[in-house]
């Protein structure tokens, strides 16, 4: 069975969700196409050939295609997945504004937020926040799904060597235009692929506590770092930087929450990391009953001793 | 300009919901209800929009069973002109809540149509995408601000790396993201004023919508607690500890 990826790039180089997803796609086919729609796309091409799996990269480049305006890709997209049994796009931003465009086109019932593939017509999906499990079945004839990626491996990008195929990129529907983008700058690993995130929430109380108090313990870990949404509402840190139900999904190895006091719509987005560690002065707080390590006490005095204590013990 | 907002009725965010013994479903018996939290959002940047004068009315709709009409009565106490209940007992899933909402869009001819960017009982974050789709409209979702000047729509989105700003032609879709704005609290007089607000109850059947769902709930499951593993007494027993025990450093 051929399963149709359709790739989240930046026009330069694969997003690391596109590969877990198609890590999900390898596990309902055999043979995996990868939709790459953009602009300037020569090295993206060029990695995504080289994907063990991948039998064919399908090429759609125009100008109107650069910014991933669902208007002009759904079309593209909706013409090409009639001929496949499976649609797989990442659970992102990116797939969640798209796939259920394409889907609504061609009157299928997407499944959002996949976790697990039982049978070619039958997935797994968290709801009421990542409370309930709920195990669907899809009847259309072709399967559209996002998938999450913290619930699949990703494929390496080395030893394939993929068909390439140019496709009509179709027109500009004119309907959309791209103003501007502000991403958030970091050096810092991207939330959905780090091995130790650290968390801030509305404990550290002002943007210069989460710069002072958890950016130098994040760089000292290697770590990404995370937010509540209370965090982000109070322009502690970026919107990019929200961990929970509608916020970003993540499973490091590592998952350090810094006064977070565990609301459930936190814990959807974290639960599933290998290690928590809460640090909270409110010995109640909701987040203990997650962690594997609590630590009752301020934050203010415990993060700078814990960075201490990291220089000393495990030898910089 | 006319607006319409879409309002779905939840368990309230609060409440942590339990499946039932068999698995047939979620236990909803006796569980507290509200507007979806981002309908909520929706609803205030619509009324906001009226207050502003760039709305000329705004129109609040729901889809599911009686009680909806709660849910549409707070969304006239926060501001709507007026409601309509589009009554049905059956499970609406979001293509065919799409399908319904189109229908309705053809009947009341909005410029703009706000939705929640998801609903907090199914998570699904696909209404919006497909009425837009089905529409053939422009789509903003996930916004965090927007703009009217010049028939054009302004909408920045929260996407994974920041915040992108696109320009869409109306009609339009726009989906509220948690920043858009911060709902207000209803006084109880705009809840008094909303009881004589017009609410309009029609069925999909009027609308000639097949709602018949088309993803079948197998069953549902609660998944495996995650266990405590409690409290350690220093920095220095939790860094041994992650060292030793948990061996992630
Ligand atoms: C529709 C909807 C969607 C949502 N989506 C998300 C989401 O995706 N992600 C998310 O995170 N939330 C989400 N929320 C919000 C969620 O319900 C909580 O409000 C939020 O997670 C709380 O953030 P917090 O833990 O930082 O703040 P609080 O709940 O205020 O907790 C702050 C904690 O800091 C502790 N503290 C204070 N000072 C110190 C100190 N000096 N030292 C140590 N500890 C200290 C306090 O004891 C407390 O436990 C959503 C809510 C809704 C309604
Ligand atoms: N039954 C419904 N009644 C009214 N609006 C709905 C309904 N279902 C979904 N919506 C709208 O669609 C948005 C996204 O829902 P969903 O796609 O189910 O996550 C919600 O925030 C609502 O604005």
């Amino acid at each position: 069975m051929t399963v149709l990826v359709i790739a989240e790039h930046d026009n330069h180089t694969l997003k690391a969700a596109t590969l877990s997803t198609i890590g999900a796609a390898l596990q309902v086919g055999d043979e995996i196409h990868v939709l790459l729609a953009g602009q300037g796309l020569a090295a993206v091409v060029d990695a995504t050939a080289r994907i063990p799996g991948v039998a064919k990269v399908l090429v759609a480049e125009e100008v109107h295609l650069a910014h991933g305006l669902a208007e002009n890709l759904a079309p593209l997209v909706a013409g090409l997945a009639r001929r496949y049994l499976h649609v797989l796009a990442p659970a992102s931003t990116f797939g969640k504004n798209l796939l259920p465009r394409v889907a609504a086109l061609i009157d299928v019932a997407p499944v959002s937020d996949v976790i697990a593939i039982e049978s070619p017509d039958t997935f797994k999906r968290p709801i009421y926040a990542g409370n309930v499990i709920a195990t669907v079945q899809s009847r259309d004839s072709v399967k559209l799904l996002t998938v999450r990626s913290t619930a699949f491996s990703p494929v390496p990008v080395a030893g394939g060597s993929a068909e390439v195929e140019t496709m009509d990129p179709g027109l500009d529907l004119g309907q959309s235009r791209f103003v501007s983008r502000q991403l958030t700058e970091t050096s810092r690993p991207e939330l959905d692929s780090a091995r130790v995130i650290v968390s801030g929430g509305r404990g550290l109380g002002s943007s210069e506590a989460f710069k002072q108090i958890l950016e130098p313990f994040a760089d000292r870990l290697g770590a990404a770092i995370g937010a509540s949404r209370a965090a982000v509402d109070a322009g502690y840190a970026p919107n990019d930087c929200q961990v929970g139900q509608t916020g970003k999904i993540v499973a490091p190895q590592l998952y350090f929450a810094v006064g977070i006091s565990g609301a459930i719509q936190h814990l959807a987005g974290m639960k599933d990391s290998k290690v928590i560690v809460a640090i909270n002065k409110d010995a109640e707080a909701p987040i203990f009953q997650v962690a594997d390590y609590g630590l009752v006490g301020d934050l203010f005095e415990l993060v700078p001793e814990l960075l201490a204590q990291l220089d000393v013990g495990i030898g910089a | 300009m006319k607006v319409m907002v879409a309002v779905k009725r939840v368990v309230d965010f609060n409440v942590k919901v339990r499946c039932k013994a068999d698995g047939s479903g979620v236990e909803l018996a006796n569980v507290k209800m509200a507007m979806n939290p981002f309908d909520e959002i929706a609803v205030e940047e619509a009324v906001r929009l009226k207050e502003a004068g760039i709305a000329s009315e705004v129109v609040a709709v729901s889809l599911g069973a009686k009680p909806c009409e709660e849910t549409l009565r707070t969304a006239l106490a926060m501001g709507a002109d007026r409601a309509i209940l589009v009554e049905s007992d059956s499970e609406l899933q979001p293509l065919a809540v799409a399908k319904l909402l189109m229908a309705v869009v053809e009947r009341e001819a909005p410029q703009l149509v706000l939705l929640g960017k998801q609903a907090i009982d199914d998570d699904a974050n696909q209404t919006g995408q497909m009425l837009a789709a089905l529409l053939g409209w422009p789509q903003g979702t996930f916004a965090s601000r927007v703009e009217l000047s010049e028939g054009q729509l302004k909408v920045t989105r929260e996407i994974d790396g920041g915040l992108e700003t696109l320009a869409l032609a109306l009609p339009a879709i726009v989906t509220a993201d948690l920043r858009l704005n911060e709902p207000r609290y209803v006084k109880l007089p705009s809840i008094m004023a909303a009881k004589k607000k017009p609410l309009a109850v029609i069925t999909p059947q009027d609308l000639g919508v097949d709602v018949a769902p088309r993803l079948k709930q197998l069953k549902v499951a609660e998944p495996a607690p995650r266990r405590a593993g409690g409290q350690v007494g220093s920095v220095a027993e939790l860094v041994s500890k992650l060292k030793n025990e948990a061996k992630v450093f």
